[in-house]
C-alpha cells in the first residue's frame, strides 16, 4: 500500500465521518463547521488526482466564502436546540423518501459512466492543472461558460432587486 | 533513503525548512510588537517601552510571560470546544501562507540543491487566498462562543469586510498574473530578476488596491473595526484573557508579516537585491545578499503598516464597506481591463 493509497482511504473516511457529523450535530453552527471539514476532504480528493486548481477554488468558493455566509445566517438568527421547531412526522416521511430517490438517481447515474468503468488514475493526468483546464473551458466549452456565467449575473441582478426592496 | 515509497531525506529536509520559518515568523512577529510600540512612541513624542532590558529589548519577552501566568478564563455560557478552536485557528492559518513564499534562491548542502521555498506549488498564489478565507473563522468561531453581543457583533464585521476585500485583492491580482502569466510565487520572483522593473513599475494601481486590501485582511488600522474599542469594547476577543488572548493578538502580528513579505515577492521582486547581479555571486554570498533584500523590504513595508496605524483614524462602519464596494472593486475592474487590453495589443502570448 503506497501513500497514495493510505491518503485515500484517510481522506476518505474523513469525508463520510464528517459528513456524517453534518447531520447528526444537533447545534446548526456545529453542522456548518463540520461541512467545512467535508469540503477540505473532498479538496484533498482532488488533489490526489492531480487536480490543484479545482482543489483550491473549492476551498476559496464553498469552505472560504459560501460557508462564511451560512455561519453568517445562522449565528444572526441565533439557531439553538430548543428553538429549532419540531417537525411533524410526515413531513420527515416525505423527508426521507425524497433524500432516498435523490440518492437512487444519482446511483443510477453514476453507475454507467465513463470513469467508474476504467480505474480511476491517482496522482497522474495533468487535465487538472490551471492551463489545461483554462485552454478546455475556453476553446471546447466556450459557450457553456458563457452562458453560466449570465446566469449568474441575472441571479446578481435578483440579490440587488430584492435588497433594494 | 525510501521507505513506504516516500523520500525520507526529502521529507526531513521540508521538515528542517518548516521549523525555521515558523520559528523566524514567531520570533519577527514577537518583535514587530516591540516595534510597533516604539514606533507609536516616536510619533507620539513619548519614549515608549525601555524598562525591561537596555531600550526595553525584552519587553517582547514579558509581555509573553504575563500572557501565559495569567489566569485562564473560559466563560459559564459559552461554547467550551469552539472558545477554545477559535485563537487555534486563527494561529494556524496565520502561519500556514508562510509556505509558499519563496525565501532565497536555491542552496547546495552536502550534494544536494535545496531550495528555500517549502512547496513551490503550481496554483502558489490562490493557496494564499485560500488560507487568507480562512483566516475569517478564527474571529469569527471566537466572537460566536464567546456568547457575548459585543464579540459577536465585531466577529460579524470582521467576516463581511474580509469577504470584502478579498474580492478587490483577487481582482487587482489578475491583473497582474495576466503579465507573469504564472501562478507560482518563485516563477514570479525569478521574472522580476531577469526582467528589467519589479512588478510595481507595471502594476503600481494593482499594488495601491492590494496594500490597501491587505490592510483590512490583517484587520490592521484604520480598518480595525472587528476590535474597535470605542463601540465594542474590545471586539471579537472580548471574553478572552491569557494565552489564547496572546494567540489572537500575536496572529495579527504574523499576518502582517507574512502579507508584507507577499507584498515585497509580488511586487518588490523577493529576493532580487536592487542593482546587484546574482548569478554573479557565489552560494553563500548570493544567498545571504537574498535574504538581506527580501527581509528589508518586509521590514519597510511593516514600518509603512505601523505607520498607517498611528497616523489615520478609524474608518466608520458604512465608510469602510463604501471603500471596499464602491471604490476598490470599480478601480481593481478598470485596472484589469486596461491591463488586459495593454497585453493584449503589446504582447505576444507567452
Amino acid at each position: 500500500m503506497g501513500i497514495t493509497q493510505l491518503l485515500f482511504w484517510l481522506l476518505t473516511v474523513m469525508t463520510l465521518g464528517s459528513a456524517l457529523m453534518v447531520i447528526f450535530s444537533k447545534n446548526p453552527v456545529h453542522s456548518i463547521l463540520w461541512l467545512i471539514v467535508t469540503f477540505f476532504s473532498i479538496s484533498g480528493h482532488y488533489i490526489l488526482l492531480n487536480a490543484q486548481f479545482l482543489a483550491i477554488v473549492n476551498i476559496i468558493v464553498y469552505a472560504g466564502a459560501i460557508m462564511v455566509l451560512f455561519l453568517f445566517v445562522v449565528m444572526l438568527m441565533n439557531l439553538n436546540e430548543s428553538s429549532s421547531p419540531v417537525k411533524n412526522k410526515w413531513l420527515r416521511f416525505a423527508g426521507v423518501i425524497s433524500g432516498g430517490s435523490l440518492l437512487l438517481v444519482m446511483v443510477g447515474a453514476l453507475k454507467d459512466t465513463e470513469s467508474m468503468q476504467k480505474e480511476i488514475l491517482m496522482n497522474t493526468g495533468n487535465i487538472g492543472l490551471i492551463n489545461n483546464l483554462g485552454t478546455v473551458l475556453f476553446k471546447d466549452y466556450v459557450l457553456p461558460f458563457e452562458i453560466s456565467s449570465v446566469l449568474f449575473l441575472s441571479a446578481m441582478v435578483g440579490a440587488v432587486v430584492i435588497g433594494k426592496k | 533513503m525510501i521507505l513506504l515509497t516516500i523520500d525520507w531525506a526529502y521529507t526531513i529536509e521540508k521538515m528542517v525548512l518548516i521549523a525555521i520559518v515558523i520559528s523566524a515568523s514567531l520570533l519577527i512577529a514577537m518583535y514587530a510588537t516591540y516595534a510597533e510600540r516604539k514606533i507609536a512612541g516616536v510619533m507620539q513624542d513619548r519614549r515608549g517601552p525601555n524598562r525591561a532590558g537596555p531600550f526595553g529589548i525584552l519587553q517582547p519577552l514579558a509581555d509573553g510571560i504575563k500572557l501565559f501566568f495569567k489566569e485562564e478564563i473560559i466563560p459559564n455560557n459559552s461554547n467550551r470546544w469552539l472558545f477554545v478552536l477559535g485563537p487555534c485557528l486563527a494561529m494556524l492559518t496565520a502561519m500556514m501562507t508562510s509556505a509558499i513564499i519563496p525565501w532565497g534562491s536555491t542552496i547546495e548542502i552536502g550534494g544536494r540543491t535545496i531550495s528555500l521555498q517549502i512547496a513551490d506549488i503550481n496554483i502558489g498564489i490562490l493557496y494564499i487566498f485560500g488560507v487568507v478565507s480562512m483566516g475569517v473563522y478564527g474571529i469569527m468561531i471566537g466572537g460566536w462562543a464567546s456568547n457575548n453581543k459585543f464579540s459577536l457583533m465585531a466577529a460579524l464585521r470582521g467576516a463581511s469586510q474580509a469577504i470584502s476585500y478579498e474580492l478587490a485583492m483577487g481582482l487587482s491580482l489578475i491583473a497582474l498574473l495576466m503579465l507573469t502569466g504564472s501562478l507560482s510565487l518563485k516563477t514570479i520572483v525569478e521574472q522580476q530578476i531577469n526582467g528589467h522593473f519589479w512588478n510595481i513599475v507595471y502594476q503600481p494601481l494593482g499594488f495601491l488596491i492590494f496594500f490597501v486590501c491587505a490592510l483590512a485582511e490583517c484587520n490592521r488600522a484604520p480598518f480595525d473595526l472587528p476590535e474597535a474599542e470605542s463601540e465594542l469594547n474590545m471586539g471579537y476577543h472580548q471574553e478572552y484573557s491569557s494565552m489564547k488572548l496572546g494567540f489572537y493578538l500575536f496572529a495579527e502580528y504574523i499576518n502582517m508579516f507574512i502579507s508584507c513579505a507577499v507584498i515585497a515577492t509580488l511586487f518588490f521582486g523577493g529576493y532580487d537585491m536592487p542593482f546587484v547581479d546574482e548569478s554573479q555571486l557565489s552560494g553563500v554570498t548570493a544567498l545571504l545578499t537574498g535574504l538581506v533584500a527580501l527581509f528589508g523590504k518586509t521590514f519597510i513595508l511593516i514600518f509603512v503598516f505601523m505607520w498607517i496605524r498611528w497616523t489615520l483614524p478609524r474608518f466608520r462602519y458604512d465608510q469602510l464597506m463604501n471603500l471596499g464596494w464602491k471604490g476598490l472593486i470599480p478601480l481593481a475592474l478598470l485596472n484589469m481591463v486596461i491591463t488586459g487590453a495593454v497585453v493584449l495589443f503589446t504582447m505576444k502570448t507567452p
